[in-house]
Order: C-alpha cells, then sequence, then structure tokens
C-alpha cells in the first residue's frame, strides 16, 4: 500500500469503496441466508425469531448511536472545560 | 526447583534500570520479563514463603493455578510493553514500568491481605510516574487525581483487613465473601469497595478515563496492563459467585460505549471500552461457575493482550503524529499502512471476531450467563458486545486511518514498536485460533469448552456483521454523530466542578464570617484604645496614666499588702 501516491489511496476513490460495500452486502445477505439453511443450537426462546443476531445487532448499534448523538446534547462541554478557572466561569455564567 | 520469588527478577531490573544507561538497560529490561516468566514454570503449587508478623502467619508468596496465569499474563505484557518503550529515553518511563509490572506480579502472588495491601499501594506509587512523565500540567492534575483513587483504594482495603485481621484472627486472602456477621461486614464491604475502585465500578471509574489518556504513549501500555487486571483477580479469588458482580458488571459493560461513541480522543474511547471489557470479567465473576470464572480470567489474559495492541497502535499515531484527537486524524493508512493492519487485528480480537482471541473468552461468559439462567444480561451482554465492535472495532481505525483524510503525512512508528504491536497481534490470532493449546490449558478451574461450533460462529458473525451494516448505514447517511473536540461531562464532573463551586460557596462564606468577627474585634480594640487616650492634651486617659511607673508599683503593693492582711485574718 506504501507504494500509492498522497491523493490515490486506495480508499479515496469512491468506485472501490462502492465495491467494497458491495462484497460486504452480499456477506451479510449470505449471512442471513446460512441462518435459514443452518440448524443452529436455540438456547433461548428468543433465538428462535430468524436472522435474531442481525436483527439485534442493527437495532441495537442503531438505538446505541442514536441515544448517544442525543447524549451529546447535555454532556457536551468545551474542549478545556475543566482548564477554565471556576471563578471566571461563575463571572460567564449568564452567556 | 531452584525459583526465586516471582516478582524479583522484574523489581531487580527496575533497580539496575535506575543506574544503567543505553545498551546495557535494553538488554537488562528485555531479560527481566523473559528470566522472571522462565522462572515462573519452575514454581511448584503451594505456599513458597511464609513467615510470621506480630502474631499473624503470613504467606508473601503463594502459589497456584489463578496466580500462575495471572502471572504469565503480566509477565507477557511487561514484555511487549518494554519492547515498546525501548526507544524512549527516558529513566522516569523505564523505572517506573518495571517497577509497576513487578508490583502486579507480587500482587497475585500474595496469600496474606497484608502482602496484598503493600502491593496493591505500590501499584499506585509506581504507575502514578507514567502519568507524569508526559510533564503536562494536564499529566500533572490528572495523575494527582489517579494517585487520590488509588491511595484511597488501598485505604479501605487496609481498613478492611484490619477488621478481618481482628475478628478471624488471620490475615490469609482467601474466598472472603460478602455474608458475613457484625462488623466483619463491613470489613468485607470495605475491601469489596476497595477492589471495586481499581477496577473502575461506576461512579469511581473517571480515574481510569481521566489519567490513561494523559500517560505517555509507551506509559499507557503499562498502565492499560495491570491495576485493573490484578483487581479482577482479586475480586476472582475472593468474591467469586457475589450476585451484586453480575449487575455492577453488566452496567460496567454497557454505559462506557455510549461515551465512546461520542468521545474524541481516542485513546479514552479505549480506556471507555477498556471500562465496558472489564465489565464482562466482573459479570463472569459474579456468575461464579467454572465456566463463567474461567471465561473471566481467559478474558482478562485476552484483554490486556489486544487491548495493549489497540493502546499501541494508538500510541503510535500519537508518537509519530502528536495527535489522538479522532476530529485532527484520518487517511493515516497511506504512510502507516503497517500499524493500520494491527490495528485491525486489535480490533477484530476486541470485537471477538472468530479465530481471534475475544472469541474464545467472550463467548465462555455470554454461554455462562444464558445457562445460569441470568437472560436480561445475556441479551445486555449481547448489545455490550455488538457495542464494543461499533466503538473500538470500527470507530478506532475508521477515524484515525481511513474516514477523510486529514492531510497528515508521517512515516511509520520506530521499529521497537512495531516489533511489539506485531507480537501482540500473533498472540491474538494464536490465542484465538489455538485456545485449547493456549490460553485454556492455563485455566485453574476444570471445565471443558468448545467455542467453535457452527452456531457460536454464525451467529457471532450475524451480530457483528450486522453491526457494521448499521454503522455503514448511519455513516452514509450522515447520522453518525461527528467528530468534535469536545469534554462529555461524566462523574468526574461531581469532583472536578460540583464539589470544588461547593467547597469554595462554603469556604467562602466561612472566611467571609470569620474575615468580619476579625474586624470587628479588631475595631473594638481600637475603640478601647481610642477611649482611654486623650488626642487633645496628647496623653493617656485614667488615673494609672497620671502617675509615675514608681507610684503605680507603691498602689499596687499597697494594694497587695491590704489583700495579704484580709487574707491573714479571714
Amino acid at each position: 500500500m506504501s507504494d500509492h501516491h498522497d491523493s490515490d489511496g486506495w480508499f479515496d476513490k469512491p468506485e472501490n469503496v462502492r465495491k467494497m460495500l458491495r462484497v460486504f452486502y452480499v456477506l451479510c445477505a449470505l449471512l442471513v441466508i446460512a441462518d435459514f439453511v443452518v440448524n443452529r443450537y436455540v438456547y433461548h426462546s428468543w433465538e428462535n425469531v430468524p436472522a435474531f443476531y442481525a436483527i439485534y445487532g442493527f437495532v441495537g448499534c442503531s438505538i446505541l448511536v442514536f441515544v448517544a448523538t442525543w447524549m451529546r446534547s447535555f454532556l457536551m462541554r468545551g474542549e478545556d472545560y475543566y482548564e477554565v478557572d471556576s471563578y471566571d466561569e461563575v463571572d460567564s455564567r449568564d452567556e | 526447583m531452584n525459583s526465586v520469588i516471582p516478582f524479583l527478577p522484574l523489581m531487580l531490573a527496575a533497580l539496575a534500570a535506575l543506574f544503567l544507561r543505553g545498551w546495557a538497560r535494553n538488554i537488562i529490561m528485555l531479560a527481566a520479563p523473559i528470566i522472571g516468566g522462565l522462572n515462573l514454570l519452575g514454581l511448584e503449587h503451594g505456599v513458597f514463603w511464609s513467615m510470621e508478623f506480630m502474631g499473624y502467619a503470613l504467606e508473601p508468596v503463594k502459589v497456584d493455578k489463578l496466580s500462575l496465569m495471572f502471572g504469565y499474563l503480566f509477565h507477557i505484557a511487561a514484555l511487549i510493553a518494554v519492547i515498546y518503550a525501548l526507544h524512549v529515553k527516558d529513566t522516569t518511563q523505564h523505572v517506573a514500568g518495571l517497577s509497576y509490572a513487578a508490583s502486579a506480579v507480587g500482587a497475585v502472588f500474595a496469600g496474606d491481605l497484608l502482602t496484598l495491601f503493600v502491593f496493591w499501594e505500590l501499584l499506585a506509587l509506581t504507575s502514578v510516574f507514567l502519568i507524569w512523565a508526559r510533564r503536562t500540567d494536564r499529566a500533572y492534575s490528572s495523575g494527582v487525581r489517579y494517585l487520590i483513587f488509588q491511595v484511597l483504594s488501598g485505604v479501605l482495603l487496609l481498613a478492611g483487613l484490619l477488621i478481618f485481621a481482628q475478628v478471624n484472627n488471620s490475615l490469609l486472602f482467601t474466598d472472603i465473601g460478602l455474608q458475613h456477621e457484625g462488623i466483619a461486614q463491613v470489613g468485607a464491604w470495605l475491601i469489596f469497595l476497595a477492589f471495586g475502585i481499581k477496577s473502575a465500578f461506576p461512579f469511581v471509574h473517571n480515574w481510569l478515563t481521566d489519567a490513561y489518556p494523559e500517560a505517555t504513549p509507551s506509559g499507557t501500555i503499562f498502565l492499560a496492563s495491570f491495576t485493573t487486571k490484578v483487581a479482577v483477580y482479586a475480586f476472582a479469588r475472593a468474591y467469586a459467585g457475589e450476585e451484586i458482580l453480575v449487575w455492577i458488571g453488566v452496567t460496567m459493560a454497557c454505559f462506557p460505549i455510549f461515551y465512546a461513541v461520542i468521545e474524541n480522543d481516542l485513546r479514552r474511547v479505549l480506556a471507555y471500552s477498556l471500562i465496558n471489557q472489564i465489565g464482562f470479567m466482573i459479570v463472569g465473576i459474579g456468575i461464579g461457575t467454572s465456566l463463567a470464572l474461567n471465561g473471566a480470567v481467559a478474558h482478562a489474559f485476552n484483554d490486556v493482550i489486544f487491548k495493549g495492541l489497540l493502546m499501541m497502535t494508538m500510541g503510535a499515531v500519537l508518537y509519530k503524529t502528536g495527535k489522538i484527537n479522532g476530529s485532527e486524524l484520518g487517511g493515516l493508512y497511506k504512510s502507516m499502512p503497517k500499524t493500520t493492519i494491527l490495528c485491525i487485528v486489535g480490533a477484530a480480537s476486541i470485537s471477538a471476531f472468530p479465530l481471534f482471541s475475544g472469541f474464545v473468552s467472550k463467548s465462555m461468559i455470554m454461554s455462562a450467563a444464558i445457562k445460569e439462567g441470568y437472560d436480561y444480561v445475556w441479551l445486555l451482554l449481547l448489545f455490550a458486545a455488538a457495542g464494543v465492535f461499533h466503538h473500538a472495532g470500527i470507530k478506532i481505525p475508521y477515524f484515525a486511518f481511513f474516514a477523510h483524510d486529514s492531510g497528515i503525512r508521517t512515516t511509520e512508528a520506530p521499529k521497537n514498536m512495531l516489533i511489539a504491536m506485531t507480537l501482540a497481534a500473533v498472540a491474538c490470532v494464536v490465542l484465538g485460533s489455538f485456545p485449547a493449546q493456549t490460553v485454556y490449558a492455563l485455566l485453574p478451574w476444570e471445565h471443558k469448552y468448545q467455542p467453535y461450533d457452527v452456531t457460536h460462529v454464525l451467529t457471532q458473525l450475524q451480530l457483528l456483521f450486522f453491526s457494521a451494516a448499521a454503522f455503514v448505514w448511519l455513516n452514509l447517511y450522515k447520522l453518525y454523530p461527528p467528530e468534535l473536540p469536545s469534554t462529555n461531562l461524566d462523574a468526574d464532573w461531581l469532583y472536578r466542578k460540583l464539589a470544588p463551586a461547593f467547597i469554595k460557596r462554603i469556604g467562602c462564606s466561612v472566611y467571609g464570617v470569620y474575615a468580619s468577627i476579625e474586624k470587628s474585634i479588631t475595631a473594638s480594640i481600637k475603640q478601647i484604645i481610642q477611649n482611654s487616650y486623650d488626642a487633645e492634651e496628647g496623653k493617656p486617659k485614667g488615673y494609672f496614666a497620671r502617675l509615675w511607673p514608681t507610684e503605680t508599683m507603691v498602689v499596687w503593693v499597697a494594694g497587695l499588702l491590704a489583700a495579704f492582711l484580709v487574707l491573714y485574718y479571714i
């Protein structure tokens, strides 16, 4: 990879990324299909839902990101939040 | 056999590193973990060294399968970290790193609580220099906060062990548990809390996310390997099967991933994911079956190596670019391709891809949870496992090495860093691909477990691929939160902002009251002086002020004689 120059890194070309994603989608689809073909053990009744793990992973991660983004609305402060002397902070609290 | 006390090779090397320079120091530093590790091979199970202290039997070195496993782990971790730190020309870091590793080894072989306490405190004292060695104001103050928490943990341990020594008339470190009568209950909880602080329980976890990202690039590798794992070891020995640990552990596994998603400093992202991984181990210890305990210990073993690997790659990025914030990085795969690949191996291991080390240990804990009927715990752990992949598996490599091109052009990290990372990466793959011959062979409890069957592999791959699909989807539709320069409020806000503001206000009002009292007292004293001095005549008022000093004396003598006379006749 090191012989690529600055502007033409492999991942800088949109068509390469598109190709990679297409492979990724196919793999995802194959994994879901495999769920119907392979007779996997079921340890828990929830696992009887077809493609339970796929759905759980996708929904779980989406919720994770949405909740985390929402958490930013009340948790985020400036980069030097703790460095600011608290006397100044008391003065500039009205802004 | 001819073995020496386990922590001795590392401790002596630390001492030697203090005086030696150049290649001599490098050789000693490399040799110590290797000799120390080989030394463990010759150890026999049982009490290696015992003595008596103030009527209590002490066993400073006691060997069994559990302590041996952590002993091996700490020597491997020390070797990798030492190789990674070889290029650094800083005596402080070298000495602190080696003596810190020695303290960790000493702690896991401690057969009594007093020895454990000594090494518990040594862990704190030696490691804080790895933070201060960064030599910035931020590192200095976060090191101080780190030290306060570590020492607090030690003090709680000391208080707990004193109670136990009084009640049981023994200091031996065995199963403690939380069910006790009377004062022993307090002791058990104090020790529990001491262990809890070191393993970063919720609300006392911020020393970790605060200090680790502030340490030097090589210091963080040492830090991430020892303190929390010693605490996990201590929990496994003393509190195995305590149900409360399941709930604490599952909290630890879940809440940090939210923070990790929005954190900008990539080493702090890893610090949050360190807490998340310890959560898995704590759950395993809380379940307490031999499968769960084995899983917890195996996961600790694997975590040191893959978390070390991820920290090392981010350390290399920091070392080469001087930047570690996701918002300032990107596109580094072009100039650091080897580091990129090594980082991806670490990412695959932490997210438990089949054939990588995380898979074989995490699935043990998950299986144990479902076997013991912890349904919701299992669901939450599954969520946490998906979340790990999301932030440590994808976010770290993506924002550091890919994403948008930041324009930073640099070169690969120094050779010794690359060698250390390669060793860790090879270990990740070997541990994951041949668990039965490596980490499973060392496990302390008897239990057969086979991680590789179709069900496990398929379900894990589905979970991971669709977590990745969520990332792709969110990124393509610009729903993924951008990396922003920011500080996110966490529990440390309580003692870094709220408490200081509160204390400052109380302090101000107390001082205000004191100042006004002082002022009124001085004013009244001045008033008295003013009243007794006649400014117009230029002399004091009052009877004695008009007399000579001898006359005043005569008046007093007369008064005394009169008083004496009266008292004599009474």
